[in-house]
């Protein structure tokens, strides 16, 4: 009977002054929609869990962010996270008062990680996942911070690894090199960092196939699966993912 | 039909608030004895630490109050902890409805994560609070602590070792998962315990 948890289907909106948009390899958005609407369908529909990312980077931006994460949890009965621009324990507090469940950091714990320390001791790990961009460069894979445009010297697997020290309850690792191809997800990299972390794995990035996700979860050993575009347009439906995945014998929340 | 939730320093009440209104339900948020008293049903939700929640508890003399109350009653997640004897977290004394001792997930295999966060299927199901749910159902799950199965188990979860889901003892119905965020099955649990 012990299947262990079931592994989840996330699909992820990027939200920029309250619409979703979502870009091909982190440039070129397309609008897609109202997040709250969307998220809606998206739970209906069967999605485990949802991601909000604020894209949208003026004070004011923040404000209609937060609203809409309002509207989301009233209107949502499924767990969410949401990202983008938290850089401070207040950034924390205010998503979670609006009815967040969870809270993803990026840049703003690469540069501060003590950031995720204050997090966990306050609110308890479950509430931070921690996000990573990372690409496989000539010299291994890397970290990148601020939407991918600055590289740090900092190697992926070692960042995993100090995350999980400081406490974050989650990683969302997202592969620069797989992110918008559609080609499927980094299932090597995945499949290292499962073995080098005990936290769980959101794979994120390369979502084109229902075979690229099963791939995630039996290669690559994820936790879960995030992609966006295949699911804003219609390429994939939730529902029949998830069959599919049954039929493969995934363990998965029908 | 007066539903009220009890407010304490536990986090994450809103998202109860949030599934009530879903349900067309305007549920008052109180800590004041006699609301609480005479309210149709009461919610005791929480999500935090188990001493720091009593310690409150204890101060505004809610525990009291909960312990006494005669209309059903729903804890979820700590909530649910909260209701039995006592806790490992934090190695303090709770409200007591469940003759029960609330331990710590102590992992077995790499695989074993504490928080145990995500959907679990429940089974061997009971009582009219989980009537009319499909077979194994999935239900979401954060929690580092857990209810070992007793009499009073009416649902099981498997996470490491087999444990409580949910329980009943008189008029105190408690589940550890979160119907709140459970989608339509939870929903469908929440629409049950309005109309125990």
């Amino acid at each position: 009977m012990n299947k262990g948890l079931a592994k989840r289907i996330v699909p992820c909106l990027d939200v920029k002054n309250g619409e979703t948009v979502k870009g091909t390899n982190f440039v070129n958005l397309r609008s897609a929609g109202d997040p709250v609407e969307l998220g809606k369908a998206y739970s209906d529909a069967g999605a485990d869990e949802l991601v909000f990312l604020d894209i949208t980077a003026s004070y004011e931006g923040r404000k209609t962010f937060t609203d809409m994460v309002t509207r989301v949890a009233a209107e949502i009965n499924i767990p969410f996270t949401v990202g983008g621009g938290i850089n401070t324990l207040e950034d924390v507090d205010r998503l979670l008062n609006a009815g967040a469940d969870k809270v993803s950091v990026n840049s703003a714990a690469i540069l501060h990680p003590e950031l995720i320390n204050e997090i966990t001791n306050h609110y308890g790990s479950q509430v931070c996942v921690c996000a990573i961009d990372a690409r496989m460069d000539d010299d291994g894979w890397h970290c990148y911070i601020k939407g991918g445009r600055e590289r740090i010297e900092l190697g992926l697997f070692d960042w995993a690894k100090e995350v999980e020290d400081k406490g974050a309850g989650e990683i969302l690792f997202t592969s620069m090199n797989h992110d918008g191809i559609k080609k499927g997800f980094a299932n090597e990299a995945l499949a290292r960092l499962a073995e080098e972390v005990s936290i769980p794995i959101i794979a994120s990035g390369g979502a084109g196939t229902m075979e690229h996700f099963k791939d995630a979860f039996n290669i690559g050993k994820a936790d879960a699966a995030l992609a966006a575009s295949v699911f804003h347009f219609g390429e994939i439906k939730i529902s029949e993912l998830k069959a599919y995945l049954k039929n493969n014998d995934i363990n998965v929340r029908l | 039909m007066q539903i009220a939730i009890v407010k304490y320093n536990a986090g994450n009440i809103y998202s109860v608030v949030n599934a009530m209104k879903r349900l067309g339900i305007e549920p008052i948020l109180t800590d004041n004895p006699e609301l609480l008293c005479k309210a149709d049903k009461v919610l005791f939700p929480g999500q935090g630490n188990a001493k720091e929640a009593m310690t409150y508890l204890r101060a505004h003399h809610l525990d009291q109050v909960i312990a006494d109350l005669k209309q059903p009653v729903l804890g979820i997640c700590v909530g649910q902890q909260l209701l039995c004897k006592h806790s490992e977290e934090g190695d303090v004394d709770c409200i007591g409805i469940f003759d029960a001792e609330v331990k710590r997930f102590s992992p077995q295999r790499h695989e074993d994560k504490v928080p145990a966060m995500g959907w679990n299927e429940i089974y061997n199901l009971s009582t009219p609070l989980l009537e009319g749910l499909r077979e194994h159902p999935y239900t979401y799950f954060v929690h580092s602590y857990y209810v070992p199965l007793s009499n009073e188990t009416i649902a099981t979860a498997n996470y490491i070792l087999p444990y409580s889901a949910a329980m009943h003892k008189d008029n105190f119905y408690t589940c550890q998962f979160h119907p709140e965020k459970s989608g339509k099955i939870g929903e469908q649990i929440l629409k049950n315990f309005l109309e125990l």
